[in-house]
Formats: structure tokens, C-alpha cells, sequence
């Protein structure tokens, strides 16, 4: 928690600095963060791969595992989809992009607004802090009606680490692996999934 | 946008071969933290400065929570069948 918001706080600055005018003029013209935006991946690559968890995860896959992410983000896609359906300011390619940050604010936002426009990486900003607000407040109803897996996949790519306390503690800690596995496999396919839609 | 998939590769291949110098980790942490806090900074800079988004902040707002809700109950809707089908016989 400490951490989002942290990263909210850089975001509203940026707001504030942006609205009262404070940066040069050519500053604000010139485009930089594409290369943060090239750091930052190659960065996180490097955090993937050389993440234990993920090393020692791969050990523990088979089958039914894999089932859990991809559960998630087939029913992910299928509420997003129907979401599309029912307004039309958000088409389904956007609606699907900003769908496809399953609870990864930070990367998705800034990955959607360098691809995309701005205003589709605020949605996926606000939207996939959202995801993990509901994570939090909701993993106890859902564990109850749901089965032990919906928190995992309301969690999404928090999973893994942010909602992961609050999903162990309703739905017992032998569901901690397949938790965190889940959150890994998206947390990976965040960028790639969001780059094959856009 | 392929190159950002390329350089994700390249920095997991590194990862994978540098996953014991514990330094180089927690440095590739701290440094992964400030890339992000200064790309979260430029797109609220960006938006900050674009009228059309501010004036209508509201309704992005209420956009975002509403899809979220169709992204959530979606994904537990589906994995309530996952969990019904495949994992279930497995409880005591």
C-alpha cells in the first residue's frame, strides 16, 4: 500500500507541475519518456529474470495451474468485452488494453500512454488500481460465493505480491503458490498482451 | 512497440545469468522503482497539461471503475468455473 502510494504521489505532482505550468515549454514538447518507457522494460526483464520466485515456480507447473491465469484472463477479456458492448466512448481494442494490465497500474498506464493516448493510460491507471482496491475490500465475499480462486483472480497481477497477504489469509496459505504463480504469469504477460492489442 | 518486447527479453536473458549477484538485483529494483515514479510523473505531466482530459476527469473516472467491474466479475466468474470443474475434488 505504502508503495501505490508512492507512485500516485509521483503521478499527482506530474498533474500539478502540468496544470500550473511550471516545466520550460520545450520540455513539455519534446517527447522523452518514450526512453524511460525502453529503461523501464528492459529493467523489469531483469527483475523477471532473475526473480527466485519465478525460477522456482516454473518447477511447479503443470496443467491445472496454468488453468488459474488463464482463467483470468479469458474472464477478464469476457467483461471487458461485454463493458465495449454496452457504451461506445471506450472501443473493444481499448477496452481490452486497459483490461490487459490485470492490476499492474504502474507498467500498464505508462505502457498504454506511450502506444496509445494519454487519456486510455489515466483509464488503465485508474482502472487497474481500482482492480486491486476491490481485491482488497472484496476477497472475503468472493472467497465465500466464489470458490477459493476468485480472489486470486480478482487480484490478477497483485496476486503476487501486493493483494497476496489479504487472498492467503481467506483462503488458506496451500493456495499461496498457486496465488503467486498466477500473479507471475500476468505480471510477464502484462506488456506482451498489451503490445500484441494496441 | 515490438522493441519494448525485445529490450523485456534482453533484460530477462541478463536476469536469468546475474540472479545470484544480489547487489545487482536490488540496485536493478531501486533503479526499476525510479522509472517508473518518473514515468508516472511525465504522464501526469502530460496530463496536466491536456485540457481535454482535465475537463473531463469525471467522466474518465467513472468509466474506469466501471469497467473494472465488468474485468473483475468477469475474471471471477470464470475462474469460479475453473475452480467448480478442475479444483474442488481436490478439498477435503
Amino acid at each position: 500500500m505504502k508503495g501505490s502510494l508512492i507512485i500516485l504521489s509521483f503521478f499527482a505532482l506530474g498533474l500539478l507541475v502540468g496544470i500550473y505550468n511550471m516545466v520550460p515549454e520545450h520540455f513539455s514538447q519534446n517527447d522523452y519518456s518514450i526512453y524511460a518507457l525502453y529503461i523501464l522494460m528492459f529493467l523489469v526483464g531483469i527483475g523477471v529474470g532473475s526473480n527466485k520466485k519465478s525460477l522456482s515456480l516454473i518447477k511447479s507447473v503443470n496443467f491445472k495451474i496454468l488453468l488459474v491465469p488463464l482463467s483470468v484472463i479469458t474472464g477478464t477479456y469476457i467483461g471487458v468485452s461485454v463493458f465495449s458492448l454496452l457504451q461506445d466512448e471506450l472501443s473493444l481494442i481499448d477496452s481490452l488494453a486497459v483490461g490487459s494490465g490485470f492490476g499492474y497500474y504502474s507498467l500498464s498506464s505508462v505502457l498504454i500512454s506511450e502506444v496509445s493516448s494519454d487519456t486510455l493510460g489515466v483509464i488503465a491507471l485508474l482502472s487497474n488500481i481500482t482492480r486491486e482496491i476491490i481485491t482488497l475490500l472484496l476477497t472475503p465475499l468472493f472467497a465465500r460465493y466464489f470458490g477459493k480462486l476468485a480472489p486470486i483472480a480478482s487480484g490478477g497481477a497483485t496476486a503476487m505480491d501486493t493483494t497476496l497477504p489479504v487472498i492467503t489469509k481467506y483462503i488458506g496459505s496451500d493456495y499461496a503458490i498457486i496465488s503467486v504463480f498466477s500473479g507471475v504469469v500476468l505480471t510477464i504477460l502484462v506488456p506482451v498482451l498489451i503490445t500484441i492489442i494496441l | 512497440m515490438i522493441i519494448v518486447l525485445i529490450l523485456m527479453s534482453f533484460g530477462i536473458g541478463i536476469g536469468w545469468f546475474l540472479h545470484k549477484h544480489k547487489k545487482f538485483i536490488k540496485i536493478t529494483s531501486e533503479l526499476t522503482n525510479w522509472a517508473i515514479y518518473l514515468l508516472l510523473f511525465l504522464l501526469g505531466l502530460s496530463v496536466g497539461t491536456n485540457d481535454e482530459i482535465l475537463n473531463n476527469f469525471d467522466e474518465i473516472g467513472y468509466q474506469s471503475i466501471i469497467i473494472t467491474v465488468f474485468a473483475v466479475m468477469g475474471s471471477v466468474l470464470v475462474s469460479w468455473l475453473c475452480f467448480t470443474l478442475f479444483f474442488k475434488k481436490d478439498e477435503r
